[in-house]
């Protein structure tokens, strides 16, 4: 077997790990207490937060008014309303600004 | 045998109701699959090896990580523990998402853990804050789309990445964020998730200056967990039980 098979299985495995490790932690305790449930009902918005913000460290006209659209739409549509909002509008803008 | 047929095809249309929520998700996530094949084979690896990461990591940016490193021979063990370090967040989205899935079987459950990505665990915690069940029938029809979309279209751009127009052009760069920025808003109802959301985007951008990426990413999120942890229950409308 190749080393970048290896790779692939080992990375596979780790990658697994992640996935159910939090899961092997916590429920290794009887109660949770107030605290970490309000911690975990944090996760969400915590993570996914991490994944936008240094986004807009580069964003340009396009992407800010993708994003602003992204968001006014959300307020009322669902999710896939608002994803074609922004990608709409992101396609279009980038044709003009580049 | 009539609440057996009631329950199947429950199973089934919750089944479908979860593909219906993947399509954005299989929209959003499809020019990453592509250019990942594409980029894969570009750096060394053979359309088979490319499939065969896409199906067994199932991690989009701890997959582009990957071969990054790979194209530029660096050593294998620091290959793997990259891709541990982008795909960290996961163990945060699996301590969270244990509490709706307890319910599932071993087996079940098992197979929940291996396709929790970013949106999966998103629209799942959606779906349970809006007071509903998540369900395995639901859950798979959510997740399965997305998988076998991601693994075909990883092998057709390792096949044909070299034929990928302007990518530029079509927003592909910029897909994922926009998907990102509607899932966090989705959760505004949340109490303390003004708070939480500040703090994270405040640690992620000064983790992302400082220490770089990909650790902007856990440094962000245990920001915004610990504010949580830390303000008096009161704040994070979470009772105290006996």
């Amino acid at each position: 077997m190749s080393t970048t098979f290896w790779i692939i299985i080992a990375g596979a495995i780790a990658t697994y790990l992640t996935r159910i490790g939090g899961h092997l932690v916590i429920s290794r305790f009887d109660t949770i207490h107030p605290r970490v449930e309000a911690g975990l009902n944090a996760v969400p918005a915590a993570v996914l937060t991490t994944l936008v913000a240094p986004e807009l460290l580069n964003a340009g006209a396009a992407e800010w008014a993708a994003l602003v659209v992204t968001a006014v739409v959300s307020l009322r549509g669902g999710l896939m309303a608002m994803f074609l909002a922004g990608a709409a509008v992101l396609i279009l803008a980038r044709q003009f600004v580049g | 045998m009539a609440t057996d047929a009631i329950s199947e095809s429950g199973d089934r249309s919750d089944f479908w109701q979860g593909v219906r929520l993947s399509m954005p998700v299989v929209v959003a996530s499809a020019p990453f699959a592509v250019l990942f094949g594409a980029l894969a084979v570009d750096n060394g690896f053979s359309v088979l090896e490319a499939f065969l990461m896409s199906a067994l990591v199932y991690g989009g940016a701890s997959q582009m990580v990957g071969i990054q490193l790979f194209g530029q021979h660096v050593a294998p063990w620091l290959i793997v523990l990259s891709i541990f370090a982008v795909n960290f967040r996961h163990v945060l989205y699996s301590a969270g998402i244990g509490r709706r899935i307890a319910h599932w079987p071993v087996i079940s459950q098992a197979l929940g853990y291996f396709i929790l990505t970013d949106p999966q665990f998103a629209v799942a915690e959606a779906r349970a804050q809006s007071g509903q069940t998540v369900g395995f029938a639901w859950y798979l029809g959510l997740g399965l789309p997305v998988y076998l979309f991601w693994i075909v279209e990883s092998a057709l751009g390792a096949l044909f990445g070299k034929l990928i127009p302007d990518t530029h052009a079509l927003g592909i760069d910029f897909l994922l964020p926009i998907y990102f920025l509607g899932l966090v808003l989705g959760f505004r109802k949340r109490p303390l998730w003004l708070p939480v959301v500040i703090a994270s985007a405040a640690a992620s951008i000064i983790a992302y200056k400082t220490v770089g990426s990909p650790w902007h990413v856990s440094i962000g999120a245990v920001a915004g967990v610990l504010l949580a942890v830390i303000l008096p229950p009161h704040h994070s409308g979470v009772k105290a039980r006996p």
